[in-house]
């Protein structure tokens, strides 16, 4: 018997995992696809609010402010790329003015700090590449970028590094409600649990509808966005944004925890729940209003161009408790932006309501952070040089854009969450993610994977089930 | 650190022909750094023919023509680093790392450049769609059909017309795929028309030009993807889509020299061929530093690489053997009409010998026309050519007679000509 089942692994889950793992229960997480980070996790815009955006006395101001408290800290500890970049919403024009003002003032009501209106000289110094049409700007100096889904898998390992049971490819097809506990179907598996956490995202509703707690249903609005290279960094400093128009809430120009720039999303409702297609419309349109922050955005130099579902819902909160309609199933739905910012806090705050519920939860003595990852590239000549001398695989580089070592993608699949696909390697060593987008390491790391699970190269996939790279042996049977 | 007099990195055929060419110009004293477990560069997983007919004489697949570099290399003292990757050059000291010999640094006089070329893949044309498996570079599936031995696809559409995209258009059928289209975005090819003649035409395969891929469909492998028409202005021309159903698209949409090594050098770099500015003798704005090659711009055939590349090695000895010798003035070739870039992008006129090669692209198809060579609005040199495009790089060489007679700076353009009854 599970004292807590937690069901999706995306970054929410990951975060409750982790901060239950803290106390002496049993506790496990299911995630449908084949790794964790699949989901809104790894496509979105990869944003620390500073919080100005909630509206005062929700959840999300709550929780925003807090998240942006505690993921510094935590990146650092986790070993995640974090950067306090600091964020500008700019304005263009006075309707502009008056909406930062606004802005400025909820968020001295939530609680950020070191927030100040720009003028037009202060502007520029600090983004000398904005258009020459902007007046001025709201900074907020808390803001900061994070890379999604490192966040995520560091959380999680960190989880399983204390006894936090993963499973994947184990979709929840039953829920069945026995003596106050719940029996679930995953996978071909049968959990018993006290409790239910469903983070399921884009997908909790459904989720709920297994325990016939429904109450809420999930609106899944896409957001397409461009990745450009590494060579582009330097054309923002600080998360631009716009301010929302009729039209939406703005795209954003920023730079990414890893080092490029990431320009988007735009906002689509109605689409199906399993799109992240991406259209020329889309991709036209973030163009487009990019351009009114920016005209320097070099389009030769996107390396991949990208959808991600938002988990928004028919409430105007972040929907966080215990269901109304089933005892001991708790909600983490409906997590919207500022959700990635909220994520550390959503865990921290839902081991309490946990223990609110009336589990026993104790702290345990030995609690600990995994040891860090190598990162070949990131180290100076001298440790490089030794760490060649302690194993030779660190001298084998793999990965040409990132420079990234056979030795850290062993190190990938030797996670306490193993990786079997070419993109849940990509997503640990970063091996892929460069301008050459895999063109170069693909091949390369298929293989490294293939001897690793002594698996034939046509079982090997690049991402999610199905997604085959070779097709058979030249030469050989159909 | 390791001290060496000449440096080559990359032992594709550019770093090849340049070590061979500066070691038989008298420097012995030579490392050639390779990141593959063998030399050769990307010519060994070319093994079709159609290689060598200017170099040698003879059609030789890529294989074969690497193989008669590497065996001059044999016959030299030169050192060949397999499996090394170089992180790194500051200041001609060479960081590098091996499973071999772990991290090591490499101090030269003289560096020649010689990375060749990546694919420009997905991303900078930004091809809309789901992100299932099946969309490779072509020359990713071609790895993984000749060095590797894997198929990568059954049913495969191309989007792009270079090269490597035609070669593997028949490669794929003769191994039993199904290629159901070549889709260009141009209104012309961007491969070698006898390309476009023995790798489609004889295989009945359709191209269309003045298409592009505007969906692809399939979030696990991908199941199909559309084309459609472009307008002049290449956007897509609604009401034009045609599906194909697929469960390949490979893409071959251009190559872009790699010189992220040369960028972390410091080294200026020409943003017309995405290569290092050099002078007549490769040279690049850093004293004592070469580029030869794809690295350097991208060419058609090889064997220009190789005469290139030969040069950028007897210049790269001279540099040694004259502890560093002066450069002298230099004069600028500026781009006329027509012509999208040259190589060399400078000259220094007391330096030429008997004349200079000038490489270049042309802007538009021509079918006859003048390439002219001009100063100070003075024409020094024309040259008639015929069928001149885009996709096939030109060559002319003025001689220095004539090059003599320019005042300043010299212009490169391409005149079309009207043909006389």
């Amino acid at each position: 018997m599970y004292d807590v089942l937690i069901i999706g692994g995306g970054v929410c889950g990951a975060a409750v995992a982790m901060y239950l793992s803290k106390y002496d229960i049993k506790c496990a997480l299911l995630e449908k696809e084949n790794d964790i980070a699949m989901g809104t996790t790894k496509a979105n815009s990869g944003i620390v609010h500073a919080g100005y955006d909630p509206e005062p006395d929700t959840l999300m101001a709550r929780l925003n402010v807090r998240g942006s408290e505690l993921t510094e800290e935590l990146c650092k500890k986790l070993s995640v790329p974090y950067k306090k970049t600091g964020s500008l919403v700019v304005a263009f024009d006075s309707k502009d003015e008056a909406h930062i003002r606004k802005l400025y003032d909820r968020g001295m009501e939530n609680g950020v700090r070191g927030m100040e209106l720009l003028d037009k000289e202060s502007l520029f110094e600090l983004e000398p590449n904005l258009s020459e049409k902007a007046v001025g700007a709201l900074y907020a100096p808390s803001a900061a970028v994070v890379n999604p889904w490192r966040f995520c898998i560091a959380m999680c390992e960190t989880a399983a590094e204390n006894g936090v049971e993963f499973y994947l490819d184990s979709e929840v097809t039953s829920i069945e409600k026995i003596n106050g506990c719940f029996a679930v179907t995953a996978g071909g598996r049968t959990f018993d649990t006290k409790y239910i956490i469903n983070a399921a995202g884009i997908y909790a509703d459904d989720v709920a509808s297994l325990v016939g707690a429904r109450d809420f249903e999930i609106k899944a609005s896409k957001g397409q966005y461009f990745l450009l290279d590494k060579t582009q960094s330097g054309l923002v400093n600080t998360v631009v944004f716009q301010c929302p128009t009729e039209k939406g809430k703005g795209v954003l120009v920023s730079p990414t925890a890893d080092g490029n720039i990431i320009v988007g999303p735009n906002a689509e409702s109605g689409n199906e729940r399993d799109d992240v297609s991406t259209t020329r419309e889309g991709l036209d349109f973030v163009a487009a209003e990019a351009a009114k922050t920016t005209s320097k955005i070099n389009y030769r130099e996107n390396i991949r161009s990208f959808s991600g579902l938002r988990a928004n819902s028919d409430k105007s909160d972040f929907i966080i408790g215990e269901s109304d309609l089933c005892r001991h199933f708790i909600n983490v739905a409906g997590i919207k932006s500022p959700g990635l910012s909220s994520a550390a806090a959503i865990g921290e705050y839902v081991a309490e309501l946990i223990a609110d519920c009336g589990l026993i939860m104790t702290e345990k003595e030995q609690w600990n952070y995994p040891a860090p990852k190598v990162r070949f590239n990131e180290l100076s000549n001298v440790e490089k040089e030794r760490l060649c001398k302690e194993n030779p695989k660190y001298g084998n580089v793999v990965c040409r854009c990132n420079l990234i070592t056979e030795g850290e993608i062993l190190d990938a699949l030797d996670s306490k969450i193993k990786p079997r696909t070419l993109d849940g390697i990509k997503r640990r060593a970063g091996s892929g993610m460069g301008r050459c987008q895999g063109g170069f390491c693909g091949p390369r790391v298929h293989e490294i994977i293939a001897n690793y699970y002594n698996i034939p190269m046509e079982e090997v996939l690049l991402d999610k089930n199905g997604s085959y790279i070779v097709c058979g042996k030249v030469g050989g049977e159909e | 650190m390791i001290n060496c007099d000449i440096a080559v990195i990359g032992a594709g055929p550019a770093g090849l022909a340049a070590a061979v060419a500066a070691y038989n110009a008298g420097v012995k004293d030579i490392i050639v750094i390779e990141r593959d477990k063998e030399a050769g560069g990307i010519l060994n997983q070319c093994i079709h023919n159609g290689f060598g007919l200017h170099r040698f004489g003879e059609e030789l697949s890529g294989p074969e023509y690497a193989g008669r570099y590497i065996d001059m290399l044999k016959e030299t003292d030169i050192k060949l680093k397999l499996k090394t990757m170089v992180l790194s050059i500051d200041n001609k000291v060479i960081s590098a790392v091996s499973e071999e010999n772990g991290f090591e640094q490499i101090k030269a006089k003289a560096i020649i450049l010689a990375m060749g070329c990546r694919e420009r893949n997905r991303g900078p044309i930004s091809v809309p769609g789901d992100r299932g498996s099946g969309v490779f570079s072509a020359g990713c599936a071609q790895r993984y059909l000749n060095i590797e031995g894997y198929l990568v696809g059954k049913r495969v559409v191309i989007l792009g017309s270079g090269d490597i995209g035609l070669i593997m258009a028949r490669r794929m059928t003769l191994e039993g795929a199904k290629v159901l289209a070549v889709a260009e975005i141009m209104p012309f090819t961007n491969g070698l028309s006898r390309n476009v003649a023995q790798c489609l035409d004889d295989f009945g395969i359709p191209l269309y030009l003045s298409h592009t891929v505007t969906d692809v469909i399939g979030d696990g492998r991908i199941e199909g993807i559309v084309i459609s028409q472009v307008d002049e202005s290449m956007k897509p021309i609604k009401g034009t889509e045609k599906r194909f159903d697929c469960d390949t698209l490979l893409l071959s949409v251009g190559l872009v020299p790699e010189n992220e090594l040369t960028r972390g050098a410091g080294i200026e770099i020409d943003p017309r061929t995405n290569g290092a500015i050099v002078g007549e003798d490769m040279q690049t704005n850093e004293a004592g530093v070469f580029a030869c090659g794809n690295v350097l711009h991208v060419h058609d055939l090889v064997d220009y690489v190789s005469a290139e590349s030969e040069r950028a090695g007897i210049s790269a000895a001279r540099f040694v053997l004259s502890g560093g010798a002066e450069r002298g003035a230099q004069t600028a070739v500026l781009n006329g009409s027509n012509v999208s870039y040259t190589v060399p992008q400078h000259f220094s006129p007391e330096k030429i010998e008997k004349g200079i090669d000038i490489f270049f692209r042309v802007r538009k198809k021509i079918r006859l026309g003048e390439i002219r060579v001009e100063s100070n609005g003075i024409k020094l040199a024309g040259f008639k050519r015929e069928f001149l495009a885009p996709g096939e790089m030109q060559k002319i060489t003025v001689p220095k007679v004539l090059l003599d007679r320019a005042e300043g700076d010299i212009t490169v353009s391409a005149v079309e000509i009207e043909e006389a009854e």
